[in-house]
């Protein structure tokens, strides 16, 4: 079962690779901070994975509800910086 | 553990990967920013709820599964509200949809 969380753990580092390419090219700045977000959404999964992994689920749970919180509240301030009128 | 739960675990797990591996490929393939919103505020959801779900069938009744539970109402609630709010954002400072053309009425 260890092997098949680190399979996942794999496939989902090439997933959260893909949006980078729209961070990277994208025309507008709109389209780089939905890129952004996406790569923090599949990164909490990514560091629940990692915690079974390490066989340390309790500590890296908590890691990840301070993550998610924290992601939250960047793209909030960032959608909030961008929405002035010109 | 039982093989039963096992079976149930992997396939949450390999039900959410996919999910989340089409939410990317629409993010890099779509060719508007309101439908790439689509993309990452519907299917990334869904698929980050799924391998959590399949994460707490796999823990069982412990402290670390309620935590868990926490997540995933966390989840989401939170995702669709940040993407909403980017898109209202680039709603009011005239970013033009595709087909139309033009920016909806009601705003700005």
């Amino acid at each position: 079962m260890t092997q098949f969380f680190l399979y996942s753990a794999v496939a989902l580092t090439v997933i959260i690779a893909v949006p980078l390419i729209r961070v990277v090219k994208g025309p507008t700045v709109y389209d780089r901070v939905v890129g952004a977000n996406t790569i923090a959404t599949k990164t909490i999964v990514l560091i629940c994975l990692i915690g079974y992994l390490f066989d340390r689920v309790d500590m890296f749970i908590d890691i990840t509800l301070a993550y998610a919180v924290l992601g939250f509240i960047g793209s909030l301030a960032i959608a909030k910086l961008l929405s002035r009128e010109d | 553990m039982a093989t039963a739960q096992m079976i149930a675990c992997v396939t949450l797990v390999i039900l959410g990967m996919g999910f989340m591996l089409v939410g990317s490929i629409g993010i890099l393939r779509l060719p508007d920013f309101f439908s790439r919103t689509h993309a990452t505020s519907k299917s990334d959801t869904l698929g980050v709820m799924l391998v959590i779900a399949g994460l707490i069938v796999f823990e069982g009744f412990t402290q670390s599964s309620l935590k868990l539970v926490f997540i995933e109402i966390f989840i989401a609630l939170s995702n669709p509200v940040g993407t909403h709010a980017l898109g209202r954002a680039a709603l009011k400072s005239r970013v033009k949809p595709l087909l139309t053309g033009r920016v909806p009425r009601g705003e700005s």
